[in-house]
């Protein structure tokens, strides 16, 4: 890849995630919010996230793997149920992460 | 609360995703150096762009050589999450000077909007604190994932293999970090229920497409069982009083 290249990738890139984050935010003093899209956003975060790691977890190698040898299953369950239970961030992670390491490389 | 105190408020609600994400910056930074990109296509990446997970895909396109249009729509793609999350802090920072909505913009992740977002609502972060909290977590995430970045091209030059390990479950273990709070109401089930299975039936879309409308389905589940929930409650209210 050339230098030119990589500047264009990134230039690219930048101009496109910056313009999505800040097209609202920049014109924020202008724009009201209807009280149904209000309520709808609160959804987003929940389903954005969801809908990226579900794959990763379910098809870690493109194919469904809903058995136990799957790794990222276990430590996923393993997160979900520490987040539920006690809602404690880095606990969640930390556990997540333990199981997932302990099935992968233990097991 | 003082400057000083705002900014620790938003870096300290930011600490277990910013652990949560060193894993996934040094990642980052192996998976470029073993692709054979210069270090410093991925460090320029890092400091400019500042989007994690679109950064993996675009890695992984330039290393299929896809055409440059292809990195920056897909990029666009990735990123649209973004815009939902800006228009649900436009309500916070419609008095703010430009030049801070300005960097607020560029700062706006995943991670930042987590951690900040969820204080406004109960009552932590107020006009005057919020955008410094938001600020605070903002650079927090900002030096962690650059310094990764950097600890990543170095040590995936010294340790070969090491995009094999499976560092990206990091990410994984942090999103679910964000959700399980939210997951109170039947609604936010049935919103993360559709959203997961969408994610799986449509994963064979090109482009990341199947996220795009996964979230898209999951919002509007969520949303849609919320009206039917008030509608039934509003109901049940109406019959008591009747009663």
């Amino acid at each position: 890849m050339s230098v030119l290249q990589s500047l264009v990738i990134i230039l690219g890139m930048f101009v496109v995630t910056f313009g999505i984050r800040f097209v609202l935010l920049a014109r924020a003093h202008k724009v009201t919010m209807p009280s149904y899209v209000e309520q709808a956003l609160k959804y987003v975060p929940v389903a954005v996230l969801t809908a990226i790691i579900t794959p990763m977890v379910l098809m870690p190698s493109g194919e469904m793997s809903l058995s136990l040898d799957n790794p990222w299953l276990l430590g996923a369950l393993a997160a979900f149920a520490v987040g539920i239970y006690r809602q404690q961030q880095l606990l969640t992670i930390v556990v997540g992460v333990l199981v997932f390491f302990v099935a992968r490389y233990a097991l | 609360m003082n400057t000083f105190a705002s900014v620790k408020t938003g870096i300290v609600a930011s600490i277990p995703m910013i652990i949560g994400g060193i894993p996934f910056g040094i990642l980052f930074g192996s998976l470029a150096s073993s692709y054979g990109l210069s270090p410093w296509f991925a460090i320029a990446m890092s400091a400019i762009v500042f989007a994690g997970s679109a950064q993996f895909v675009a890695l992984g396109l330039i290393a299929l050589n896809a055409p440059i249009w292809v990195i920056v729509s897909t990029t666009f793609i990735v990123n649209l999450r973004h815009l939902l999350y800006a228009a649900d802090m436009v309500k916070y920072v419609k008095h703010l000077p430009f030049s801070t909505r300005l960097i607020m913009g560029f700062g706006l992740i995943d991670e930042t909007y987590a951690a900040v977002r969820p204080l406004y609502t109960v009552g932590t972060l107020n006009d005057k604190t919020g955008h410094k909290a938001y600020l605070g977590s903002f650079l927090a995430f900002y030096i962690m994932w650059n310094i990764t970045t950097v600890l990543g091209v170095l040590s995936g030059e010294l340790i070969p293999g090491m995009s094999e390990w499976g560092l990206e479950f990091a990410m994984v273990a942090t999103f679910i970090g964000i959700i399980t709070p939210y997951l109170k109401t039947q609604p936010f089930w049935l919103c993360l229920m559709s959203a997961a299975v969408s994610s799986i039936v449509l994963a064979g879309l090109p482009n990341n497409l199947g996220l795009l409308s996964s979230a898209v389905i999951g919002v509007l589940v969520g949303f849609f069982a919320e009206q039917q929930k008030r509608r039934h409650e509003s109901v049940t209210q109406f019959e008591g009083v009747d009663s």
